[in-house]
């Protein structure tokens, strides 16, 4: 695969705020990559830098091997589905699908069945004749995407552009997009702050924080094998506690030493442990690698989220089996189970459930819906 | 539901309709009525025949204020798009120096333009003083023009300012992105967001440029008669009031007719409907 877009030590300020700080970055031909991670990081601003309508302060940007730090984004082959859609509330929903075969001087008779094929491809047939203006918002995003696939750009930037719809709608137009994106062959940049959606839809997932990188990989890699605290916590569920390397393939834990399948640590250096929840087998007291005393019991549907105090840590782990509050068990934990980071900036900070409750959990993803 | 209308609803409108019916439509019922009778009060269509007489100073008039209106966009136009572009301190700054000469009466601007103007004035003085020629600019057209356009430029910009400022910025990156070079954006999206701008701005230079009096007699040095000298020496003789009253009728209807026209060509702004 050839390599069409690519960020070279890129920073952004603004009023002397680092908003991206030292970002390195490629970006390979038809392929679907997400940025994905909590508001505020700078997904938004990274967009902007490869659309044109931002300058970097330092570093540089090339698409197809030609730096185009300079070049204006209408002359960029580069199209956006911007985050709040930014339809012309002067032009009717065929108008501003066919606004840019218009500036390019295409005839009615060319623009006409492409505008109907993209209004068909977004599931709005028969609303040419409509004022965006009046559209719900799950409407009006669904023109943006089709104005901006209308023209065959090579690259298309979306912008959380699933963020205004409905469960549903939403899962439709990750299958839809997808499936454009599949048979078209146009490179997509997508932001999301939704894990879910960025697992499900890319072949490589960026996942930023703090105006940096942290790990760039398939979604499986960054699922199995999180480089930092952050991306463990950030992405699924994870069980983040402070270890110390034996030897390559033995870990120390919570007071019990693990085999493992990881290496290349230097012995006895303090490490970050990550397992996950549905990696854990709930066992009895004298089978376990480890014993605790259940704290709290929460049905999930396909399984129980257990919450267990071990010597002061508490550990989320989800168990088909039932186990009853202050019930002492056992837990047991495969090495491949195991995964072992080096320390980062992040260690410490996330992945402890001691604070946990799912009321907690629904607020903060309110929270991150709203922005 | 219906709503009805209360008691105290009523009274409160009162005091509106009252205003309405004295100060405005009272007036244009005077208008009509002189406009079709004798000096004596008997019907006739003579006043608007006599306005055969006053063609000249029609195309005159309407000639000269198309000009100031023109002029006024021209430099309105891209200050205005400046100004909504500019940082806040320095948009509340321009807003001032654009207000200022508001705060001073119309009739001493103009004659302070005359002491600038005149042949004798600040700016040939100037001239002679460097030994250049100097310039003859009271008594002509262009001076006429300048002062319609100076006296009523605020009234174009503050209406283009408004709208232009309105104007979300994300959807001038939309259609950039869509390949939109600057004139382009401008053209295609700019221009028709802020056409009700543009209505207002032309209207409020239009229609007191038609009307002046003042200016066209300062500055034009008596040379020209526009409506506003015409109407303006009619109502000073009781006779002639009837000829008065059938230019200004004239006058206000060409005027609701452009603003009709202008509407018509930008009725496809806000709806979206244009195919
Ligand atoms: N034009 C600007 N002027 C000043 N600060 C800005 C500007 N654009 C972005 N920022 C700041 O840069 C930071 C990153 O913003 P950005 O929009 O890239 O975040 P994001 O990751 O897209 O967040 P979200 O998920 O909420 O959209 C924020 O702190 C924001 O306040
Ligand atoms: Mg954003």
């Amino acid at each position: 695969m050839k390599k069409l877009i690519e960020l070279k030590n890129v920073s952004k300020a603004f009023d002397g705020e680092v908003v991206l700080d030292n970002l390195n970055l490629d970006i390979y031909d038809q392929q679907f990559i997400t940025l994905l991670g909590p508001s505020g990081c700078g997904k938004t601003t990274t967009l902007r830098l490869v659309g044109g309508f931002e300058t970097p302060d330092s570093g540089d940007i090339y698409f197809d091997g030609q730096r185009i730090n300079d070049v204006p984004s209408y002359k960029r082959q580069i199209n956006t589905v911007f985050q709040k859609y930014a339809l012309f509330p002067h032009l009717n929903v065929f108008e501003n699908v066919a606004f840019s075969l218009r500036l390019q001087k295409k005839g009615i008779a060319e623009i006409a069945p492409r505008v109907k094929e993209m209004l068909e491809l977004v599931a709005l047939k028969g609303f040419e004749r409509k004022n965006v203006n009046f559209l719900s918002g799950g409407q009006q995003q669904r023109v943006a995407i089709a104005r901006a696939l209308i023209s065959h750009p090579k690259v298309l930037l979306l912008d959380e552009p699933l963020g205004a719809l409905d469960l549903k709608l939403r899962k439709d137009m990750q299958n839809e997009l997808k499936k454009i994106q599949k048979q078209t062959g146009i490179t997509f940049i997508y932001v999301t702050h939704d894990q879910e959606e960025a697992l499900s839809m890319s072949d490589v997932v960026v996942v930023m924080a703090d105006g940096r990188i942290q790990q760039i990989g398939a979604p499986t890699d960054i699922y199995n094998e999180p480089k930092n605290a952050f991306v463990a916590d950030f992405i699924g569920e994870s069980n983040i506690v402070d270890g110390v390397m034996e030897e390559d393939l033995k870990v120390t834990f919570s007071g019990h030493t693990f085999t493992c399948v990881d290496k290349g640590f230097a012995p006895k250096e303090q490490v970050d442990v990550v397992v996950r929840p549905e990696d854990v087998d709930v066992v009895s007291v004298e089978q376990g690698m480890l014993t605790g005393v259940v704290t709290s019991v929460t049905f999930k549907g396909v399984h129980y989220e257990i919450i267990v105090d071990i010597g002061g840590f508490k550990w989320m782990i989800q168990s088909t089996d039932f186990v009853g509050v202050d019930e002492k068990i056992g837990l047991y934990i495969e090495p491949d189970a195991i995964h072992i980071m080096k320390k980062s900036e992040y260690s410490g900070k996330y992945g402890d459930y001691s604070s946990f409750s799912d009321e907690l959990d629904e607020l903060s993803d309110a929270s991150a819906v709203e922005e | 539901m219906k709503q009805k209308r209360t008691l105290s609803g009523k009274i409160v409108a009162y005091p509106h309709v009252l205003w309405s019916v004295l100060f405005i439509m009272l007036p244009l019922l005077f208008v009509l009525y002189f406009a079709f009778t004798t000096p004596d009060g008997a019907f006739t269509f003579d006043n608007i025949i006599a306005l055969g007489n006053h063609k000249a100073t029609f195309a005159l008039s309407v000639s000269l204020s198309l000009l100031a209106t023109v002029f006024c966009f021209l430099l309105g136009y891209p200050l205005a798009y400046f100004m909504a572009q500019a940082s806040p301190k320095k948009q509340k700054l321009l807003m001032t120096l654009l207000m200022l000469p508001m705060w001073t009466n119309l009739l001493i601007r103009t004659y302070s333009m005359m002491a600038l103007m005149d042949d004798a004035g600040l700016i040939n003085s100037l001239l002679s003083a460097l030994h250049l020629n100097t310039i003859r600019m009271i008594g002509t057209k262009g001076a006429v023009v300048f002062g319609m356009a100076y006296d009523f430029f605020p009234y174009m910009v503050l209406p283009l300012y408004t709208t232009i400022s309105k104007i979300d910025k994300s959807v001038l990156e939309a259609a950039s992105d869509l390949g939109a070079s600057p004139a382009g954006v401008m053209t295609k999206v700019v221009l028709p967001l802020s056409s009700s701008g543009i209505i207002s701005g032309v209207t409020m230079v239009f229609v007191p440029s038609i009307s002046t009096f003042y200016i066209s007699q300062k500055l034009g040095g008596g040379t020209f008669d526009l409506l506003g000298d015409a109407i303006e020496r009619q109502f000073q003789n009781v006779n002639t009031y009837n000829v008065g009253a059938a230019i200004s009728l004239v006058m206000m209807i060409l005027v609701l007719l452009s603003l009709w026209v202008m509407n018509r060509f930008t009725d496809s702004d806000e709806g979206g409907t244009q195919a």
